[in-house]
């Protein structure tokens, strides 16, 4: 097969001896900027990007996926140990992963973290490398309305699942959706809901500080009323039989494990969503597809594994418009595009025909890069955990000190950095209240998203808001929200002993 | 071949070492102590994305500045987010911003604060131009099929564009009132997503900028019908212009670097003569000819007399738009 012809000539380019200590190294760099708070690929691919003009394009795009690659792993070290989103892809992260390494479970889900990102890596690049060209056109074919119908699929996921109270996480939803309108209008650019007239709210509130505000700062003052008389040390020991035990563990979640990512890749190819989006409608959708969902947010595997797995294979996904049309479908690939113009290769339908040699290397490199980000993510586990083993009250102020980094870093500005103390303590009141947060998290991040697309439509289809359901993508997307959305009113049904008596009212 | 390869690789971290230690003798005695921010006004993989990154990467190619510079999209809201960014930006020596005319549209449709006298000029690249589009697989061959095609649609021809008020918007009006037609003008977030959206089948027409559908077009999957220049485009000899069909709509956008309020004179001379080398580059000259851009160099006052003088020229377009509607 002509494909195989490729991907072989591909490998004779990606496993020279160079281009294989390449990806090490940026696998290596990758891991350690995503783990920093406020630093993510994005960063560390501007970085590295002007340096490689000297090497010729082949390896400079096999270092720069490689930092993207380690950065997509790294992301998720910080938010298991410190509660804090490495990188705006870890967001869902830290919605099971803190819980486990309060329970002691930090070598645990750092295991599962890397071996799910490792299966997501893979697969995704199993399904780029099968239908990269065919896939081009699907991406094509999601218009406005088709975005929106996704974005809705999503919400729908959250709405009413085991555990939370519905009527809060529709509160929590409704307040995200609140914040993602401040700043400027995307369609008229009319200034909304600037408070106190603050110049810093024109360019609208960033989920990543919400999440650092509420994760960060908040679970350290919720942790240091907890832990008044006791600060909690998490007993950190990793041995080749906990390896194994957490390997075992991910094994018997292949089915969460293949549909994140299916889901994580899908997302990620559509140019507007991308790795954060892909990650969150995964950690919704396994809590959905779970036998145990209220164990979600209290330190379950899945909860671990599910956003790991869609953010890497989100990550590959968004290379595909990038590659194919020449749209990048996250801020790190909009950068390896300039990367490529530099290089004068043109992304665009034409580039599979016109520059096969890069293309393959390229795809090539990225079964290496995933394999060696997941060793080396192993190997360091050890030290990670270490980390872990300082007194509570030094890490306390290291975790408040990288707040506030990564709160200040992606925008310089002060602002910002009010903005996460005060997120901070909301996030304490509301989660001393028992409001859920990762809803809030979600309507921040796909509010814009599922406003622009909403009235795009509209104004598209002249007001006709019957068009979401007449697409027949689109169309599908609302009905399968529509019975996500029932499901757990069934279920209750279900479960319920009053049910039995009377079966139809819920279902009413 | 590999010790070529990790010859390449010590030269790499030797280049970066130099950088860092010496930087270039520059005009001036200014130079950038930390990484230039580039604020692009409109979201990624459009236009004017695409342009200010190659800008970036000729720059650092050629060396032309002694720090990296580091390109951050501001798109929403028409550029109101890039100008509000600029603004708060004043007296900031490592921040440059790449414009379009939203540059002085933004302001006058929107009270945003900001008055773009006030910023820095440095300089103009180039003139960028429009193309009429719509998708190869239908059956609008000239531009008298699509004049028919919109009047028979009755209003729901669906004209994609990147906001009320930008330049395709301005166009598309421009096309209404010539024409005596109507369309539904749905905006996108960049000039790419425009292009995507009109090959993938969710509108009817665009008036991209020629690299914006380049890709597309030389894959076959969009068709241009007439440009909005006043010779025809080099890159497609066999697209009429507007005016050649007895239709004189010439627009074209300008591609130009500002800088903050009050920025270091030193500082503006040294991005000034940093541009100046990059338009005399060789890969700079080479790109306009083929993407169909007018390379024309301009800076300082002249530039600010020209940005006062086109703002005037759309404050009476916006207003017989207004006017229209």
């Amino acid at each position: 097969m002509e494909l195989f012809a490729h991907l072989a000539d591909g490998f004779a380019t990606s496993l020279s001896p160079l281009n294989l200590f390449i990806v090490i190294l940026g696998v290596t760099a990758g891991l350690f900027i995503g783990a920093m708070p406020g630093l993510g690929s994005v960063n560390g691919v501007a970085i590295v990007l002007p340096m490689t003009f000297i090497v010729p394009p082949s390896s400079a795009i096999i270092l720069l996926c490689a930092i993207y690659y380690g950065a997509m792993y790294g992301g998720a070290i910080s938010s298991i140990l410190l509660g804090i989103p490495g990188a705006s892809t870890a967001v869902a992260t830290t919605f099971d992963g803190r819980p486990m390494a309060q329970q002691g479970k930090a070598g645990l889900a750092l295991i599962v973290a890397a071996t799910a990102s490792f299966v997501g890596g893979t697969i995704s690049v199993i399904l780029f490398t099968l239908f990269a060209a065919p896939l081009a056109d699907v991406a094509l074919a999601f218009g406005p309305a088709e975005e929106f119908a996704l974005v809705l699929l999503a919400f729908t996921t959250f709405v009413g699942l085991g555990g939370d109270d519905v009527l809060k996480t529709i509160i929590m939803i409704c307040l995200g959706l609140a914040l993602s309108t401040v700043g400027l209008d995307l369609i008229s650019g009319q200034p909304r809901l600037i408070f106190f007239d603050q110049p810093g709210f024109y360019s609208g509130i960033s989920f990543l500080v919400l999440a650092i505000g509420i994760y960060g700062v908040g679970e350290i003052l919720y942790t240091i009323e907890t832990s008044k008389s006791a600060p909690s040390v998490t007993p950190a020991r990793l041995t080749f039989r906990d390896l194994w035990y957490g390997i075992k563990e991910v094994n018997k979640l292949w089915r969460t494990l293949s549909f994140g990512s299916f889901l994580g890749f899908f997302v990620g190819m559509l140019p507007a969503a991308g790795a954060t989006p892909a990650a969150l409608m995964s950690y919704g959708l396994s809590k959905l597809m779970s036998k145990k969902p209220e164990t979600f947010g209290k330190g379950a595997i899945e909860g671990v594994a599910s956003p790991e797995t869609a953010n890497n294979a989100a990550s590959t996904g968004s290379l595909l418009p990038m590659l194919t049309l020449g749209i990048p479908g996250s801020p790190t690939t909009a950068l390896l595009l300039g990367g490529m113009v530099m290089w004068g290769l043109v992304p665009g339908p034409m580039l599979f025909i016109e520059q096969p040699d890069f293309v393959w290397g390229l795809i090539s490199s990225l079964y290496t890069a995933n394999l060696a980000a997941v060793l080396v993510n192993l190997a360091l586990i050890p030290l990670f955990v270490w980390a872990l083993r300082m007194p509570f009250t030094v890490l306390c102020a290291i975790v408040l000190v990288l707040c506030i980094v990564g709160g200040f870093a992606p925008s310089q500005k002060m602002h910002d950095v009010w903005l996460i103390a005060g997120f901070g303590i909301v996030g304490y009141l509301m989660r001393k209240a028992d409001y859920p947060m990762a809803p809030l998290v979600l309507a921040l991040v796909l509010g814009p998203l599922m406003e622009k697309s909403f009235r795009q439509t509209l104004i598209a289809e002249q007001g006709n808001i019957v068009a979401f359901v007449e697409r027949p993508l689109s169309g599908t997307f609302i009905a399968i929200s529509v019975v996500f959305f029932l499901l757990p009113l069934l279920k209750y049904v279900k479960r319920s002993p009053r049910a039995q008596k009377v079966p139809n009212e819920p279902a009413e | 071949m590999n010790n070529r390869f990790t010859r390449r690789i010590a030269l790499a971290f030797a280049a970066s070492a130099a950088l860092m230690t010496a930087a270039p003798a520059m005009a001036g005695d200014w130079k950038p102590q930390k990484p230039v921010e580039m604020v692009i006004m409109a979201g990624q993989g459009g236009g004017a994305d695409r342009l200010a990154r190659l800008f970036q990467s000729i720059i650092q190619k050629e060396n032309l500045a002694s720090m990296p510079i580091l390109p951050v999209n501001k798109g929403g809201g028409s550029g109101a987010e890039a100008l509000r960014y600029l603004k708060d930006k004043e007296g900031d020596n490592h921040t440059i911003m790449a414009t379009l005319n939203s540059y002085y549209t933004t302001p006058l449709r929107t009270d945003i604060g900001v008055d773009i006298e006030e910023f820095t000029p440095i300089a103009r690249m180039a003139l960028d131009t429009f193309v009429l589009w719509v998708n190869a697989d239908s059956d609008i061959q000239t531009l008298d099929d699509y004049v028919a095609a919109v009047k028979a649609a009755g209003g729901e021809w669906k004209m994609g564009g990147t906001g009320t008020g930008q330049e395709d918007s301005l166009v598309t009006a421009m096309l209404e009132k010539e024409f005596d037609i109507k369309v539904t003008y749905v905006p996108f977030k960049g000039g790419g997503d425009v292009a995507k959206n009109l090959v993938g089948g969710h509108i009817d027409s665009t008036v991209n900028n020629p690299s914006e559908q380049l890709g597309f077009y030389n894959a076959g999957k969009s068709r241009p019908i007439a440009a909005f220049t006043p010779e025809r485009l080099a890159a497609f000899p066999d697209t009429p212009t507007m005016t050649e069909l007895g239709h004189p709509l010439v627009y074209d956008m300008q591609r130009s670097f500002v800088a903050p309020k009050g920025m270091d004179p030193a500082a503006v001379a040294y991005y000034t003569a940093m541009f100046e080398k990059l338009n005399a580059s060789e890969e700079w000259q080479t790109y306009t000819a083929e993407k169909s851009l007018a390379p024309d160099f301009l800076t300082g006052e002249a530039l600010q007399a020209y940005f006062v003088e086109e703002r005037a020229k759309h404050d009476a377009l916006l207003g017989a738009m207004s006017e229209g509607s």
